[in-house]
C-alpha cells in the first residue's frame, strides 16, 4: 500500500522468519564476529579464482538462511539478489544452483534493502508466502572490476573504503514468529556532481538524507519513531557529512540513535580507511548484528537506509559524476499489537 | 653528506608523485608516465645528470631517473647514427632495465599463480 510519494506501508508486516550473516577473514577480526553465522579464514574460500568464491560465499549464506527457516530450496517461491560484479554473476549463478523463480537486483550496495523491500511487497500482497532475497560483495573481485588489479598494490586516500567480503540473506514469509518488516522508502538517484570513486561516502551521504527525509514526510513520523536508524556504508566521512545534514534540516536524531554499518563491521581499524563497503557490508550487519540485537529486545523499531553508488569505472574514467541511492526499510520487534 | 642530498632529492621526487595522485588526482599510472616524461625533459636539458652528481641514488632510483636513461641513450645514438640513431638508442642505455623486466618477470611467472 503506497503512502505519499516514495513509501510503501505494509499491513500484513511481513515476518523476517530467518536471515543469515557469513564473512571474510578481515570481517572476523571485527568487533562484529560473533554475530556472524560462518566466518571464512581463506578469502578464496578454497575456489580458484575470486569470483567463484564470491559466488560460493553467496550460496552458502542463502543454504544458512534457508535452513534456519526450517524450509527446504523447493518452498521459496522467489530469489531476489544482486551483487556488485558485472551483469551481477554471483547472483545469477547462485540462483542457477537454487533453482528457484529469480529476480536480479543491482542497486550497487543499496541492494540489500531493496530485496528486502521488495521481498516484503510480494509477500504482502499475498504473491508469495516464502521470499528468499540475498547479496554478496567480495574485497577482491569488487578490486578487481572497479579499481585495479590486486597484486597491484595501489595507494588509497583516507576517504576510501573496504569492500566487505560478506554476504547476508533473509527469508520473508507471510506468517510466523520473528521481527517484521511494516514499510520500506524506494529512494531516487541524488547526483550532487561528486566525481571521486575513493570517497563514495560523501557522494552517497545525499542520497541517503533524501530518503530518510523522504521517509518521516510519507509517514509522517517523526526520527523518535524509531531506536536506531543505521546507513548501509557511508563510513565515517559519510557519516559526519549526513549528520551535519539531519542538524541543518533540524532532522532530530540524536548522534547515539545513528550508526553506520561500514563503521560498525570493521570497528576502529585503520586499514579500511573510513570503513567498510559493498553489498555484503550493509546485508550482513543487518542481518547478524542487528537483527541480533533486535531479537534480544535492545531495540525495537529501526530504519536500515542502504546506501548504493551506481557507478562503473567506464563511467568514472569518462569524468561523469556518481549518481547515488539509498532504500530505507523499517524493521520492527513483534509486539503484543503487531500479531494479526 | 651524500646521504643527507640522497634522501632530500629522492624524497623530493616521491613527494611530487605523491601530490600528483593526492591533489591532482592522477592514476598511479598516469603519475608514473609524468614522472618518467619529467625525467627526459629534465635529462633533455642536461639538468637531471647534476642531480644524480650530487644525489647518487637518490636521483637514479627513482623513475624519473629512467626518463632521463631513454633520452641519452637516444642522443648518444643520435651523435653516431643521425636520426635512425634515436630510435635506436633510446633502449641501449636503459637495455639492462628493460631486459631485467622481462627476465625476472617471466621467472616470477614460472613460480607463483597471479589469481587477481
Amino acid at each position: 500500500m503506497k503512502q505519499g510519494h516514495q513509501t510503501w506501508l505494509f499491513p500484513s508486516k511481513p515476518v523476517i522468519l530467518s536471515s543469515a550473516a557469513i564473512g571474510g577473514p578481515l570481517e572476523a577480526q571485527g568487533p562484529l564476529a560473533d554475530d556472524f553465522d560462518t566466518l571464512h579464514g581463506d578469502m578464496l574460500l578454497g575456489q580458484s579464482s575470486w569470483e567463484k568464491a564470491e559466488k560460493t560465499l553467496l550460496e552458502e549464506c542463502c543454504d544458512k538462511a534457508i535452513e534456519k527457516a526450517g524450509l527446504t530450496k523447493e518452498q521459496i517461491e522467489y530469489f531476489l539478489c544482486g551483487d556488485l560484479m558485472n551483469q551481477i554473476v554471483s547472483s545469477s549463478f547462485t540462483a542457477r544452483t537454487l533453482q528457484t523463480p529469480f529476480l536480479g537486483l543491482f542497486g550497487a550496495c543499496s541492494t540489500s534493502m531493496e530485496g528486502l523491500a521488495l521481498a516484503s511487497l510480494i509477500v504482502d500482497s499475498q504473491s508469495a508466502d516464502y521470499v528468499l532475497t540475498a547479496t554478496s560483495s567480495h574485497n577482491s573481485s569488487a578490486e578487481k572490476q572497479y579499481r585495479y588489479p590486486t597484486e597491484y598494490g595501489a595507494q588509497k586516500p583516507p576517504t576510501a573504503q573496504w569492500t566487505a567480503t560478506a554476504s547476508g540473506a533473509a527469508v520473508v514469509g507471510r506468517e510466523g514468529t520473528g521481527l517484521r518488516v511494516t514499510s520500506a522508502t524506494i529512494g531516487r538517484v541524488v547526483d550532487m556532481g561528486l566525481t571521486d570513486p575513493f570517497n563514495m561516502g560523501a557522494a552517497m551521504a545525499p542520497a541517503a538524507f533524501h530518503t530518510i527525509e523522504s521517509h518521516f514526510r510519507d509517514l509522517q513520523i517523526s526520527p523518535a519513531a524509531y531506536d536506531l536508524v543505521v546507513t548501509g556504508d557511508l563510513g565515517r566521512v559519510g557519516h559526519s557529512i549526513l549528520s551535519e545534514m539531519f542538524q541543518q534540516h533540524q532532522i532530530e536524531i540524536p548522534p547515539e540513535r545513528y550508526r553506520d554499518c561500514g563503521m560498525m563491521i570493521y570497528g576502529e581499524n585503520p586499514n579500511v580507511w573510513s570503513g567498510g563497503s559493498g553489498c555484503g557490508c550493509c546485508a550482513s550487519v543487518t542481518y547478524g548484528h542487528l537483527l541480533h540485537r533486535m531479537k534480544r529486545g535492545e531495540w525495537k523499531r529501526i530504519l536500515v537506509v542502504a546506501t548504493g553508488a551506481l557507478l562503473s569505472p567506464l563511467t568514472f574514467q569518462q569524468n561523469e559524476s556518481i549518481p547515488c541511492i539509498a532504500h530505507a526499510v523499517s524493521i520492527e520487534a513483534e509486539s503484543e499489537e503487531g500479531v494479526r | 653528506m651524500i646521504f643527507l642530498w640522497a634522501f632530500l632529492v629522492g624524497g623530493a621526487i616521491c613527494v611530487v608523485g605523491q601530490f600528483l595522485m593526492d591533489v591532482m588526482k592522477l592514476t598511479p599510472a598516469h603519475t608514473m608516465s609524468t614522472l618518467v616524461v619529467a625525467g627526459a625533459i629534465l635529462g633533455g636539458f642536461e639538468l637531471y645528470d647534476p642531480l644524480i652528481k650530487i644525489a647518487g641514488a637518490g636521483a637514479s632510483v627513482p623513475i624519473t631517473s629512467f626518463g632521463n636513461a631513454l633520452v641519452h641513450g637516444a642522443l648518444q645514438e643520435a651523435q653516431k647514427d643521425g636520426l635512425v640513431g634515436v630510435l635506436t638508442g633510446i633502449f641501449e642505455v636503459t637495455s639492462a632495465g628493460i631486459s631485467a623486466a622481462i627476465v625476472f618477470g617471466f621467472l616470477g611467472a614460472l613460480v607463483f599463480r597471479p589469481r587477481g
